[in-house]
């Protein structure tokens, strides 16, 4: 019975409650779908790119910079490597440190969020002077001078990023967390004995689970970018592959004075159109859960004097 | 109010403070001869080394260690550059003082066009006009910075010069010519920062216009039939910069990130090749003396920005 409502009802027009159901209008919304699909597409080729990769990516296969041809569609590297195999490659190595530093930066973020923003008073003062501490550090100079301190390697990559990235994360969820401690269910919970940890964990997380979604796919672009920086500056493992050694092999070995654009450009749109997949989802979560975003009293022509009309698109 | 002032001032303090004790621990404590002891640098003279060592405390425990660092850095000694033997503050206020114009021009230029662009687009909400001009800023938000800054390299090799500061063969210039030549040589490291720091700030822009622009008051002020261009310059503007300059003082970091990669492609001589170069000679003293410059810049601005934002809206202080 329920499913035969539901599906009369027009899902475009109708918004569901709560942040569960405002995380579903924004997910079905057409800059979030297209965000998804790239995001998708991007996880399916890395998971088969061992098995799509058509030349080996440590054994050349072709003359020095190479440019695209029949043969080798992305040209070849300084090296005489299949450009099109090493940025398979590469997209594996980079969306795996990309994936793992961001689910490490939110979840010391939620953690630090949900203790100070429930707890509030002096766990509150000094996990937020913490916090505010590496907001305000430049990070990429402090990744810098640890990735340089520690020795370069993948491991230490993801860690870096993650243990540094986490700030705004913590400040978000704990602004959230204050005013849900605040509502009613929570008071009741509290009225009837339930602890703090059930309290947490059973009626307050819950709810933050759209935004920690959003905030994550928004740390991922972070994270890549940080990658691909700190492996320009030639902190990375230099063995491994990835799409930010890939631009910095091609920097440092005369790609530039070549004209082998080839070596750059196909790493560099592997990076921006991820990130612009990561962008478009995350965004219309957060515009989905900020319903100060859903009106605006200026129209967007210049107006004139017109008839009143009602709340369609060119609305008042 | 005053207590408001004396807590961010109180806040910065600290922050340096801890950064310099950050700055000692992560080099002094960390195993590694060559990381821990200032006085290791290759082809040094005896002499020069002794001296070091009895500056720095070298045999005695971690703790004085700390505190002759702590006194050593007042008087401005960060010790000497493992790769030129001269003292690292001096390289690196020359430095410094490459990348402040370079930076400065770049942001401000990044700044006025990511709000003009954010006005516009969050004016025309929903139309064509804001669907192109979000979509090229997500675009170049997503582009890495030396993706762009090669890309440019190649797009105007031979047109602009992509090396360093100055034209290293020309002798007796006059002052405008220099100015010029100076001028030509920071036109795509500019450029390059622009890209990618427009972006952002257009974003940021876009939505702090937008929440603002869904206010009563604008309502108001349109039912009492104020032109369109007071209401979006006098009314919405205002609100929407308060978070914007928050946002903008946060995102300092990456226009260090930015101008690091963005000096390292063009050989800009600045504090981030300064920066790069260390980690590739290994270069520790530099390494740390980078660090420190540039995380007490970035905290004494984020401390300006405090201040420019308690200027704006008084509430905060509450």
């Amino acid at each position: 019975m329920s499913e035969e409502i539901t599906v009369t009802t027009r899902p475009d027009v109708e918004r569901r409650r709560g942040v569960w159901g405002a995380l579903r209008t924004a997910v079905a919304t057409p800059p979030a779908i297209i965000g998804l699909i790239v995001i998708g597409l991007f996880l399916l080729v890395s998971v088969f790119s061992p098995l799509i990769k058509p030349y080996s990516t440590s054994v050349p296969s072709c003359e020095v910079f190479e440019p695209p041809s029949g043969r080798h569609w992305l040209g070849c590297d300084d090296g005489g490597v299949d450009m099109l195999s090493l940025v398979l490659q590469g997209g594996q190595v980079s969306m795996f440190v990309g994936f793992t530093a961001a689910v490490i930066a939110i979840a010391i973020g939620a953690i630090f969020g949900v203790l100070s923003g429930y707890f509030g008073g002096w766990v509150d003062t000094v996990l937020m002077r913490i916090t505010d501490y590496f907001m305000v550090i430049p990070q990429i100079v402090l990744m810098i001078v640890v990735a340089a301190v520690w020795g370069p390697s993948l491991n230490h990559v993801i860690m870096v990023i993650g243990f540094l990235m986490w700030t705004s994360t913590a400040r978000v969820v704990r602004a959230q967390v204050k005013s849900l401690r605040e509502r009613v269910y929570v008071r009741r919970a509290v009225s009837i004995g339930a602890s703090h940890t059930r309290i947490i964990l059973t009626h307050i997380v819950p709810q933050l689970g759209p935004l920690l979604i959003a905030n994550t796919v928004l740390a991922i672009t972070l994270a890549i970018f940080n990658e691909t920086a700190l492996a320009f500056l030639g902190l990375s493992d230099p063995t491994a592959v990835t799409w930010g050694t890939i631009m910095e092999h091609a920097f440092e070995r005369g790609a530039i004075s070549t004209g082998a654009w080839w070596a750059i450009v196909p790493a560099g749109l592997c990076v921006a159109a991820l990130i612009v997949g990561c962008y478009l989802v995350g965004n219309s979560i957060e515009d989905g859960l900020n319903p100060r975003l859903r009106s605006s009293y200026l129209s967007t022509k210049s107006w004139r004097m017109r008839p009143l009309v009602g709340r369609g698109g060119d609305a008042l | 109010m005053r207590g408001y002032l004396w807590k961010r001032s109180l806040f910065a303090v600290v922050t340096i403070f801890v950064a310099l004790t950050v700055n000692f621990v992560l080099f002094r404590v960390l195993p590694g001869d060559a990381v821990t002891r200032v006085s290791r640098i290759p082809n040094a003279s005896p002499a020069l080394k002794h001296a070091l060592e009895v500056e720095f405390g070298l045999d005695k425990s971690l703790w004085e260690q700390y505190v002759l660092y702590l006194q050593q850095l007042c008087r401005g000694n960060l010790g000497v550059s493992f790769t030129n033997r001269q003292p690292v503050l001096g390289n690196l206020l020359e430095a410094f003082g490459n990348t402040l114009p370079m930076v400065t021009v770049g942001t401000v230029i990044a700044i006025a066009v990511g709000v003009a662009v954010g006005v516009y687009a969050a004016v025309r909400r929903n139309t064509l006009g804001d669907h192109v001009s979000t979509g090229v800023a997500v675009a170049f938000y997503a582009f890495p910075t030396q993706f762009l800054g090669m890309m440019l390299l190649i797009l105007f090799a031979g047109v602009l010069p992509s090396v360093g500061m100055s034209d290293p063969f020309a002798v007796a210039m006059s002052p405008s010519e220099q100015f010029a030549d100076v001028v030509r040589h920071m036109t795509l490291p500019v450029l390059t920062l622009v890209l990618t720091l427009y972006a952002e700030n257009a974003l940021i822009v876009r939505s702090a216009m937008l929440e603002t622009l869904g206010e009563d008051y604008i309502l108001t002020a349109r039912a009492k039939g104020l032109s369109r261009r007071r209401i979006i310059w006098r009314y919405a503007l205002r609100n929407a910069a308060l978070p914007t300059i928050t946002q903008v003082a946060l995102s300092l970091g990456a226009v260090v990130s930015g101008s690091i990669l963005v000096e390292v492609i063009f050989s800009w001589p600045g504090i981030g090749r300064a920066l790069y170069d260390a980690v590739l000679q290994r270069d520790y003293p530099m390494l740390q003396g980078g660090f420190l410059v540039i995380t007490v810049t970035v905290v004494v601005l984020n401390y300006l920005a405090d201040l420019l934002y308690f200027r704006l809206d008084p509430r905060v202080a509450q």
